[in-house]
């Protein structure tokens, strides 16, 4: 087995949880954040169902301590939320010791202030700051310069397996060593762009979204932050540093099939998660737990579902559950919203359950996890697949 | 390290740069602060059927793709990497000003579809049946070196692999405009060719698409070997200056070893003394060459450069119009490559003869 890269420091904000211990609880106690929609003006807030984070724009302004002038998206506050909860967790405190990274994914940026402001811009100047910070790389440097990170700093779009990628290029780029130390992870907040494209394609669910549940009506759309700080061996036995787990497998296909739908047979799914298993040295069996990426709506569901039967056979599929019908699908965010699960599951030894599934899929025997369930746990792996036929595939291992 | 060719390469921009047997002889006057790519035939690439809905950037991707392919000798890639500052702002501002002006009501999923940054890949991996690994960067003007930071990993991994990369950035009516409301585009049309000696904040804005195949073996079809690539993303002007340094030297290069540098002035008067004070240091007796004043600035403007450098190797001549200062090199082995914008995302490249 390839012994992977450690993962030493990891955070989170979404919508059950402002922290680590709070989505741990949350999971623990299986209670979910999805909701109306409180904080985003839109004529369809009665119409779907959401993972909205409680907190105003002013809230997040004060708690990172930023200027009021400060051109960050709602993106980037939640994204330097998380990072700094990831920072405080590896125990860095100068960050600049080593050779140290950045990789966000994201898939809206800095949307939310946009379309906000769009209108306005031309005949007032009191926002204009915020035109450039509706580029996905410009929320990306808002969160790397408010932790002082200045050398390489990149962000990946490749919409909703953004995160995934980001945490496969740090751990490849320091087990080359390239760098000593990666920050990698994901950020995106809700915005009506995101709310009315999801919904022009109707795969947005009324209720709280059902994943591979014969009935699937759709995705809940969510929000969230999550980074997990990548070291190398040299820092790690060095400080002595304790390790939440490792990357020991990755992977990346694309499906080729269509710009936004999933082939019926998920060869994109079904190339990742091989090759991740090629890569952490793992055969299909010794596979404990699959998150899987679950969105609830009825293409991905199926498709990642017959993905699944080809890699472990359709009687040998471990025991696996999506954790959307928690946080909603947190698009770019969820490859590393689900990484902070899967070490979480690892740390604890716990299985978190698939909600709101009642009725076995018509295609396939598979049932997902649908009760919290203890069992040891060594590796476990995590699907994300977005838009452009892009699959990836991540396994921890403790 | 491992070794990274350019095996094939195609750019399309706003001066006549698609065929192959041509460097910038015939240069296009603009006269406007943001002007678009000067367009190929894009039918000889492109099915009429699949081009009505195709963006710009699509069009220009799909089509440079398709000339780096065919250049190179490659039929099929094993990975696809793209990088975009801006993305498919075209059909993101249809959709959001839809959203805006109808109030969220009568959309239709098109244009949703193809505003995601990774449209173009996604579009090239279609179009080729390309199920291999496949990537959008996103890093403003270090997108384009991002994915070649990516593809040099990857050679490093896996060294037999074809890999394609590409950098594509297009002009959107509104939002492109939005740029002259926050400075980041001069106010007023100017003669672009004249654009270095600009006395205003801003630049010019355009578009265009360069694709590439990387290979870790030089192949018939080489253009030149991509030594090294870094991108930095926060740096003072002499910050930038001893990276370059530092770049330098672990490459085990001297100034003086250096033939001719490729510089990404912009005539932006507040952040052009990023490059004047190397062009006063460092390389001051190094022959200077610009290239903005003929295609404009974009987030993936930068990847000219690169266009440029294989160019210079295979003419082993620089067309007059790129020079801004008056020292010739004797040979035109080794190029360096540095860009900025604003300040941030600063690449350095290094190229070679092969």
């Amino acid at each position: 087995m390839n012994k992977g890269v450690a993962i030493t420091g990891m955070g989170i904000i979404s919508s059950i949880g402002n922290n680590v211990e709070e989505n741990l609880n949350a999971l623990k106690s299986v209670s979910h954040g999805i909701s109306r929609i409180d904080l985003i003006e839109t004529r369809h807030k009665d119409d779907i169902m959401v993972g909205e984070i409680k907190k105003t724009n002013e809230d997040l302004i004060k708690e990172l301590g930023l200027d009021p002038l400060n051109s960050f998206s709602r993106t980037a506050m939640l994204g330097a939320i998380a990072a700094k909860e990831a920072l405080v967790d590896a125990q860095i405190s100068d960050i600049n010791e080593y050779r140290t990274g950045f990789i966000s994914g994201t898939s809206v940026g800095g949307m939310d202030t946009t379309e906000k402001f769009y209108l306005q811009y031309p005949e007032s100047e009191e926002n204009r700051r915020f035109i450039k910070a509706q580029h996905a790389g410009y929320t990306t440097q808002s969160v790397s310069n408010y932790l002082g990170i200045n050398g390489y700093v990149s962000t990946i779009s490749t919409a909703c397996s953004s995160a995934a990628n980001a945490i496969m290029l740090g751990a490849r780029m320091i087990k080359a060593g390239k760098i000593d130390r990666m920050i990698v992870g994901g950020t995106d907040a809700l915005s009506k762009f995101t709310i009315n494209g999801f919904g022009t394609l109707m795969i947005l669910s009324d209720e709280e979204c059902t994943p591979f549940d014969d009935n699937r009506k759709g995705l809940n759309l969510g929000e969230a932050a999550a980074f997990l700080v990548l070291e190398s061996e040299e820092i790690v036995e060095k400080e002595n540093k304790k390790i939440l787990g490792r990357v020991a497998g990755w992977a990346n296909a694309n499906d080729a099939y269509h710009q936004t739908a999933s082939s019926s047979n998920g060869e994109g799914a079904y190339l990742a998660m091989k090759k991740a298993l090629k890569i952490a040295g793992l055969e299909p069996q010794e596979i404990d737990y699959v998150n899987a990426h679950g969105t609830a709506t009825p293409n991905n569901d199926l498709s990642e579902g017959v993905a699944m039967t080809r890699i472990f056979g359709e009687d040998k599929t471990p025991v696996f559950s999506s954790t959307k019908a928690f946080t909603g699908h947190t698009l770019a965010a969820a490859g590393s919203v689900e990484a902070v699960y899967s070490l979480l599951s690892l740390r604890e030894n716990l299985i978190f359950p698939n909600l709101n599934f009642k009725t076995k899929m018509q295609e396939f025997a598979l049932v997902p996890q649908t009760e919290l369930l203890s069992k040891e746990l060594n590796t476990i792996l995590s699907n994300s697949f977005g838009f452009g036929g892009n699959c990836s595939t991540l396994i921890f291992t403790k | 390290m491992g070794e990274c060719y350019i095996n094939g390469i195609a750019n399309i921009s706003a001066q006549p740069t698609t065929d192959a047997d041509r460097f910038l002889e015939e240069i296009i006057s603009h006269k406007t602060s943001i002007f678009k790519a000067h367009d190929p035939n894009y039918k000889e690439f492109i099915k009429p059927a699949a081009m009505r809905r195709m963006s710009k950037s699509v069009k220009m991707g799909v089509t440079a793709a398709s000339i780096a392919l065919n250049n190179s000798g490659v039929e099929m890639p094993d990975a696809i990497i793209t990088g975009t500052g801006m993305g498919c702002k075209q059909d993101s501002e249809k959709f959001l000003e839809k959203i805006l002006y109808d109030d969220e009501q009568f959309l239709t999923p098109t244009l949703f579809i193809q505003s995601t940054h990774n449209t173009v890949g996604g579009q090239v991996a279609l179009g080729l049946g390309c199920k291999a690994y496949n990537l959008t960067y996103v890093q403003g003007a270090a997108s384009f070196e991002s994915s070649l930071i990516d593809a040099q990993l990857m050679l490093l991994e896996e060294p037999e692999k074809n890999i394609l990369v590409g950098g594509i950035d297009e002009v959107a009516k509104n939002s492109t405009l939005l740029h002259k409301l926050d400075g980041q585009i001069k106010e007023d049309d100017i003669d672009v060719i004249n654009l270095l000696n600009s006395k205003t904040g801003g630049t010019v804005h355009s578009e265009g698409a360069t694709f590439m195949m990387l290979g870790s073996k030089k192949t018939d079809t080489s253009h030149a070997k991509i030594v090294d690539i870094e991108t930095i993303s926060k740096a003072s002007s002499e910050e930038a200056e001893k990276h370059i340094e530092a770049f330098l030297d672990r490459k085990g290069i001297s100034i003086k070893d250096v033939d001719a540098v490729i510089l990404g002035n912009n005539g932006d008067i507040d952040y052009d003394h990023y490059y004047r004070n190397l062009q006063d240091s460092l390389f001051s007796e190094t022959e200077q060459l610009c290239y903005k004043h003929l295609i404009g600035d974009y987030p993936v403007a930068s990847s000219f450069g690169f266009w440029l450098g294989c160019k210079i190797f295979e003419k082993n001549t620089v067309p007059d119009i790129l020079k801004v200062n008056s020292t010739t090199a004797k040979k035109y082995d080794t190029v360096l490559l540095y860009n900025q914008y604003l300040g941030k995302n600063h690449s350095i490249a290094l190229l070679q003869r092969c």
